[in-house]
């Protein structure tokens, strides 16, 4: 579910399944669920995606990957995220395997490439904390 | 052989408008396409035994009896489809697949998208201009609504744009070749009076100049969202054989998904339409080589390049020399979207999707005027719905 920040920005709400990974992101740390069998997924889930196993376990991930492919919004597909474009989306293959989406920060939208590697950063808004990437330092 | 239990028969089609000055409920949309469909197929209202809709405004739960109960009908076959842009395609075989099992004989299959007559003192208000983008994923529990939407990640453009950053990357093509697929489609939609680019020709340096709406794809290589409404009918291949047109049989189908979100897709650059494709020329007997028309879903330019690849007409990563060393036009080597595709004539919603189908079926039927592709007896036709999500092939062959 979407809900709205004070400046209008579309935030995350948590579920019962999904809020220790959004507590994780609170902390400044980038926690998933690990599968015996299968490794880290994305993203939260009662069961594995791969084996439909029960028995994950939360674990802390790097922070660090690659970009797999990204595009700039110049048009503002979200009217509620007009104000900030040009923006980058960017899908981000962690080095412990998952892929994730998240916005570059710290970076010129121009000076995003395929194969980028990246590391988390994590951007406080109002009650939550969004996960994004940065070019890794 | 392929199938020969079902053939496409009839179809009505309005021509896509950017502004719809006649609103109207979606169930007055499908009599009136009933009427029109029926008609062309010289088929009576009393001999249709099924409904393949993908929902009604008027009746969010209990979709097909509401319908059936509107139009009069005494229905065996009740079927709401769900696949995005690649609906009317799955619609279809749907249809075929039934006939061919005996449940029904004759199915009308409607793509309606009209504005609704204004609802006196109903505003549709601020919260939901703001949540069209979210096409549904802002619901509790939503795992596009916690992870996608607050990162931009929302409507169409940018997962077909990362999919088109990402193939350009792996196997790299020029965005001059994408361009060529925006230009030939607009060609093709200077031969169809029913396109909303009818009479607008563009050429390469128009498409490469257009602004950038999310890199790499410019505004000239997206469709235009517009209003229209169009409806097939699929009956028995011996009712077919009674009818004035000739019988479009659905020889052969395919249909495969794996993600919602573009996050998700195993690889977004081999696409879901590998499996439907290979699926439908296998069940058809057919050979890519056979094929006379394509009538590929274009959403985007890069949408026309993945399923060049994926469908099995070049190798994987040579799709751009492809485009390059092919006219797509309806008079050139290897005819693609003869109708202007959606790039040319406009996305009227679900219509959008189903003018690929409508559009084989006047070629293989004979009757597509100016663009008629001469000795068309074998169309391949698809839809691909979500974000390279859902995905549908058709053969579709002549009798």
């Amino acid at each position: 579910m979407v809900h709205f920040s004070a400046d209008g920005r579309p935030l995350p709400t948590p579920t019962p399944i999904t809020a220790p990974y959004f507590d994780g992101l609170r902390e400044h740390r980038l926690v998933l669920q690990r599968c015996p069998r299968h490794g880290y997924f994305f993203y939260p889930r009662g069961r594995c995606p791969h084996c439909l196993g029960a028995d994950w376990e939360w674990g802390e991930l790097s922070g660090r990957g690659t970009v797999y492919s990204f595009t700039v919004d110049r048009a503002g597909h979200d009217p509620a995220l007009a104000s900030r474009i040009p923006f980058a989306i960017a899908l981000v293959d962690l080095d412990e395997g998952p892929r994730l989406v998240g916005n570059m920060v710290d970076c010129d939208v121009d000076d995003v490439t395929v194969g980028m590697a990246v590391e988390a950063a994590y951007e406080d808004v109002d009650d939550i904390t969004l996960l994004g990437f940065r070019p890794a330092g | 052989m392929g199938k020969r239990a079902a053939a496409i028969v009839g179809l009505t089609e309005w021509a896509p408008k950017r502004v719809w000055d006649e609103p109207m409920f979606t169930m007055e949309a499908c009599a009136r396409l009933a009427a029109e469909v029926l008609a062309d197929a010289e088929v009576d209202k009393g001999e249709v035994d099924g409904l393949v809709i993908n929902g009604l405004r008027e009746s969010p739960l209990f979709a097909p009896s509401a319908l059936a109960e509107f139009l009069g009908i005494r229905s065996n076959f009740n079927e709401v489809v769900d696949l995005g842009g690649a609906t009317p395609a799955g619609m279809v075989w749907r249809a075929a697949a039934a006939i061919e099992v005996g449940i029904c004989e004759t199915v009308l299959v409607f793509t309606p998208s009209v504005p609704a007559p204004p609802q006196p003192g109903a505003n549709g208000g601020p919260m939901k201009m703001k949540m069209g983008a979210y096409m549904g994923g802002e619901v509790w529990g939503s795992p596009q609504g916690q992870f996608e939407i607050p990162a931009g990640l929302v409507a169409a453009t940018p997962s077909f744009a990362m999919a088109a950053q990402r193939y350009m990357a792996a196997y790299g093509v020029s965005e001059e070749t994408l361009a060529k697929v925006a230009v030939d489609s607009r060609y093709n939609a200077q031969a169809n009076p029913l396109a909303v680019f009818y009479g607008k020709p563009i050429t390469i340096d128009d498409v490469m100049s257009s602004r950038y709406v999310a890199d790499p794809l410019k505004l000239l290589e997206i469709v235009m969202p517009c209003y229209g409404g169009s409806a097939v009918l699929v009956t028995s291949a011996e009712r077919a054989a009674r009818c004035p047109h000739r019988p479009v049989y659905v020889s052969g189908y395919g249909e495969h998904l794996t993600h919602k979100s573009i996050t998700y897709a195993p690889d977004i650059v081999d696409t879901p339409i590998r499996l439907a494709a290979d699926r439908a020329f296998a069940m058809a007997g057919v050979s890519r080589d056979a094929v006379d028309m394509a009538s590929m879903y274009d959403c985007y330019t890069i949408t026309v390049l993945l399923t060049i690849e994926d469908a099995g007409f070049c190798p994987k990563g040579q799709g751009g020399q492809f485009i390059d060393e092919h006219s797509l036009r309806y008079d050139g080597d290897w005819p693609l979207n003869t109708h202007g595709g959606q790039l040319g004539m406009g996305q009227a919603g679900l219509g959008g999707g189903m003018s690929h189908i409508t559009e084989a079926v006047r070629q293989v039927q004979g009757r597509a005027g100016e663009r008629q592709v001469p000795d068309c007896n074998i169309a391949y036709a698809n839809g691909t719905g979500g974000m390279l999500a859902e995905q549908v092939a058709l053969i579709l062959e002549g009798a």
